[in-house]
């Protein structure tokens, strides 16, 4: 299957999680997929058999409550098995909760607490230079997170230190649980923010587009003496037009209608991305 | 009473207030949703403060509001309230003596498997140890409104916590009178006290109940008010009963339990055994799953009542 259609063939995975545990951020789920897709199947070097390895690339989601992508993502790359995921999501007594639990393989950070991410992956990345191994660390972000100040420290430290083995990525939805982001607390101009904090930054026209986050992540590696942030302009709730782009889908579980329509949807486009 | 979440009387009462008080300001980091604070935001455009998702911030602009004479209520989960900008609500709020009253929303365990970044555990004794910091944990929505109303005739810092679900009413309208910072004695009892706050006080209702029924007589303190604490009415339930049982929905450490044993130790010694959650990352359930679990309910509390009673085992 291609990266497109496999990041199709995840979301479906995620919304059943969320139908399974009758919870979950189905929004920042379907936004963020195509980004952890690209990460975990084609540019990290990361897997169940070197998971202790001290030399894997060390990942982040920093915007925790998109755990059901996560899971999804962790499960078909055989860290985690999703039928024990299905059962366990949310229930009383389980390891499957709703943020990141780095008690499960293949986790590093516990997080859900937002603004966490990057300073953590600064002192990853730190660690990598100080050890001088060639290892990358990536830590993804919220839009809406963006406000918390410790970003911007981590962001300031980030380029102190020249760590240019650190790139984050922010899934920019445009989207909070308020409303839009713009409205809440205003982000732009987010890639000159940035620029001015000594970053390289990206922008990512369409960051549901494997292909081009694939490009955006290459320039990153190639980029020396500085960390690269890719602003990935996204559609909070991708994939089906009853969430898309909705502020009150940041963490609806569909009703049994709304999921028979949203998978049937989710297939429709798996196929259609097969097929291309 | 209808069964209500305590943070929607917090807005109803602080929205009645509002329309008379211009100076009555709400803020809210990205938690207008989870803290019931939309209508609020809706109906007084001009007396809201949104910061986006950014708790330090919210905290310090609230200060500097309420120094230049606003009444700032910052309302936020309470688990990033009382972690993420303890130094803000040490230094801007209770050391700067500024009026701000900290709402603490969907508190303790509310957050259930949403895992212990979401969960507040430790928010009482993160906030009692401040000088100047007052403590409330309101057991139900008419007391819930009772405490805004009185809140709201002070100039002092604050930090209410309120779960996240709809309260079980433990007061009848007409039948309940609040008296500012001090316990509510709901019950008599001359066998064992217990002394609960927040929704842990409908918990310790039903284990008195519960013992009633066994004729073991409890006495049901509802300590809304952790700080200052009620020291006379524990002082005078420790003389009455032979032990005293705290009941709370926060760690075992610096919370409700700590400072009333301290309280019982130095005046009127007798056993105390403080009911909690454990040091240790609460396990992923439901609220009711999560009390049920760990002893926090009528039957939790009631068993933990027999066994202090008949230490060993034998009939008392
Ligand atoms: C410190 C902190 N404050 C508040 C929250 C509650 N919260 C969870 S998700 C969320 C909105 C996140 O918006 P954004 O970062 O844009 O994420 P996305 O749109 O990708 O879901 C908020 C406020 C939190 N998890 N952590
Ligand atoms: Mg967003």
């Amino acid at each position: 299957m291609n990266l497109s259609a496999l990041a199709y063939d995840l979301r479906m995975d995620a919304v059943e999680i969320i139908r399974a545990g009758k919870a979950g951020h189905i929004g920042g789920d379907m936004s963020v997929m195509e980004i952890l897709t690209e990460l975990y199947f084609a540019q990290m070097r990361i897997s169940p058999e070197e998971a202790e390895d001290p030399d894997r690339d060390r990942f982040v989601l920093s915007k925790g409550h998109s755990m059901e992508a996560y899971y999804a993502v962790l499960a078909r790359k055989g860290f985690l098995d999703k039928e024990e995921i299905l059962k366990g999501f949310s229930q009383f007594g389980s390891p499957y909760i709703g943020h990141p639990n780095n008690k499960l393989p293949g986790i590093e950070m516990n997080s859900g607490s937002l603004g966490h991410g990057l300073p953590v992956c600064v002192g990853m990345a730190k660690a990598g230079k100080m050890d001088g191994r060639d290892y990358r660390v990536y830590v993804v972000m919220g839009d809406g997170e963006l406000a918390e100040g410790s970003v911007w420290e981590g962001a300031m430290a980030a380029a102190q230190y020249h760590l240019d083995n650190l790139c984050a990525v922010v899934d920019r939805n445009r989207l909070q649980i308020s409303g839009n982001t713009e409205e809440v607390m205003g982000l732009d101009d987010l890639h000159a923010k940035f620029r001015s904090f000594g970053w390289h930054v990206i922008d990512v026209a369409d960051g549901n587009d494997v292909a081009e986050l694939h490009q955006a992540f290459e320039e990153a590696k190639e980029t020396k003496g500085k960390p690269t942030v890719l602003i990935a302009n996204t559609v909070k709730g991708k994939g089906s037009p009853i969430m898309e782009n909705r502020a009150d889908w940041h963490h609806h579980v569909p009703t049994d209608e709304e999921y028979e329509r949203i998978m049937a949807d989710l297939q429709a486009e798996k196929t259609r991305r097969e097929e291309a | 009473m209808e069964k209500t979440a305590n943070k929607q009387m917090i807005c109803r009462t602080l929205m009645e207030a509002a329309r008379e008080d211009r100076n009555i300001v709400a803020l809210c980091s990205d938690s207008r949703g989870s803290g019931s604070f939309a209508p609020f935001a809706k109906d007084f455009p001009e007396q809201f403060v949104e910061t986006g998702i950014a708790e330090q911030n919210l905290v310090s602009i609230a200060a500097g509001l309420a120094r230049c004479g606003k009444k700032a209520y910052a309302v936020s989960p309470a688990c990033f309230l009382s972690a993420r900008s303890y130094e803000q609500c040490k230094v801007d709020v209770a050391y700067s003596n500024t009026n701000v009253k900290l709402i603490g929303i969907s508190g303790g365990v509310s957050y259930g498997a949403l895992g212990m970044s979401h969960h507040s555990a430790q928010d009482i004794a993160a906030m009692s140890a401040i000088p100047n910091m007052r403590v409330y944990l309101p057991s139900d929505p008419l007391q819930t409104a009772e405490l805004v109303k009185a809140l709201l005739k002070d100039e002092k810092p604050a930090y209410i916590r309120v779960g996240r679900n709809a309260a079980e009413p433990v007061y009848q309208e007409g039948e309940y009178s609040f008296v500012m910072d001090k316990a509510s004695v709901m019950r008599d009892g001359r066998d064992v006290a217990l002394i609960a706050c927040g929704e842990m006080v409908a918990a310790a209702k039903a284990a008195a109940e519960i013992l009633e029924k066994e004729g073991i007589g409890a006495q049901v303190l509802d300590m809304y008010c952790v700080k200052p604490l009620d020291e006379e009415a524990v002082i005078r339930a420790a003389s009455q009963v032979r032990a005293v049982v705290t009941v709370e929905e926060h760690g075992p450490f610096g919370g409700l339990g700590s400072m009333v044993s301290q309280v019982v130790a130095r005046t009127w010694p007798k056993p105390v055994v403080n009911l909690t959650l454990p040091d240790a990352p609460v396990i992923a359930g439901t609220s009711a799953e999560v009390f049920a679990y760990y002893g926090l309910d009528g039957a939790g509390i009631a068993e933990a009542v027999r066994k202090i009673l008949r230490p060993d085992g034998k009939e008392a």
